[in-house]
């Protein structure tokens, strides 16, 4: 089995350390996480919850979360399931005492994204640079989280305060998102 | 842009989108029985209507999932949207509640 406990170099470390300070738009990498993807029906969604520390949002588009855990709604039967680095194991290990004998499917998939904020007055506009979705408060309120389309990438977008966003994206595309961004936010340096 | 309603995320732009062929077709349940030619017809004759056409569509960059769509192939009006495995709507283009353009 591949070792998955080598220590991970973010895709984009080079761009955070020569990244210019802008107060309105402030872009970060956020730290690695745990990440799986849940997929089950009713009675598996139900025992989840308890098993992972959050009960997963029913309501379209939303996550929820409690203390460091976070759970983001991304299909009627699928949610993204996040945690603090280190925390795979006892998350399989709960989950699947919690839902044995539920048909379920739990895929670690922590080394395939990493996670950038997008924090300020602007922020909101920034994105719209590259992503078609209404980012008003009204259309797109704290609390919600889709997936959706970065430019030509694909990213699941988290609204976490009226100020500041969250981007989800595949490593791969990491580099090219936050050009993307770094172009879109020069206007307000 | 053109604004689609997924019937699980709501109102989304068309970018999330795929289109998915004709819907309501249904695979033969015992195809060996068939002749050529009935095979032949499920696996390509399509209606292709002018005007309201039952179509899938997925959203792909969005929940991810396959829903069918009423849409006017002349105007690229969307008149319905429902959740896959659902009827179609029995409605013509005036009669149906608005859910996108
Ligand atoms: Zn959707």
């Amino acid at each position: 089995m591949a070792d998955l406990s080598a220590s991970r170099a973010s895709a984009v470390a080079s761009h955070v350390a020569a990244a210019p300070k802008v107060a309105v738009a402030d872009l970060g990498a956020l730290p690695p996480r745990t990440r799986f993807v849940f997929r089950g029906r009713e009675a598996a969604i139900t025992a989840a919850g308890p098993a992972f520390g959050v009960a997963l949002p029913r309501e379209a588009c939303r996550f929820a979360e409690a203390g460091d855990r976070r759970v983001l709604w991304l299909g009627p039967d699928e949610w993204l399931l996040t945690a603090p680095e280190g925390a795979g194991a006892a998350i399989v290990a709960d989950l699947a005492a919690a839902l044995a004998g539920l048909p379920h499917s739990l895929v670690d998939v922590s080394h395939r994204s990493l996670g950038i904020a997008v924090s300020g007055a602007m922020a909101a506009r920034v994105i719209n640079n590259g992503c078609p979705l209404d980012l008003g408060l009204e259309a797109f309120p704290v609390g919600m989280a889709t997936r959706t389309v970065f430019g030509k990438a694909e990213i699941v977008l988290v609204r976490t305060a009226e100020m500041r966003f969250e981007i989800d994206v595949w490593r791969s595309f990491a580099d090219y998102v936050w050009r993307f961004l770094e172009e879109a936010r020069r206007e307000f340096a | 842009m053109l604004i689609i309603t997924c019937p699980h995320c709501g109102p989304r732009p068309e970018l999330e989108f795929r289109y998915g062929g004709e819907a309501h077709i249904a695979r033969p349940a015992d195809p060996s029985t068939l002749t050529d030619e009935e095979w032949g017809a499920f696996l390509y004759q399509r209606a292709n209507p002018r005007g309201l056409h039952a179509e899938r569509w997925r959203h792909v960059a969005g929940c991810g999932r396959f829903f069918n769509a009423l849409r006017d192939t002349q105007s690229d009006f969307f008149a319905a949207t429902y959740p896959a495995g659902t009827p179609r709507p029995d409605t013509d283009a005036s009669g149906v509640k608005e859910s996108g353009r």
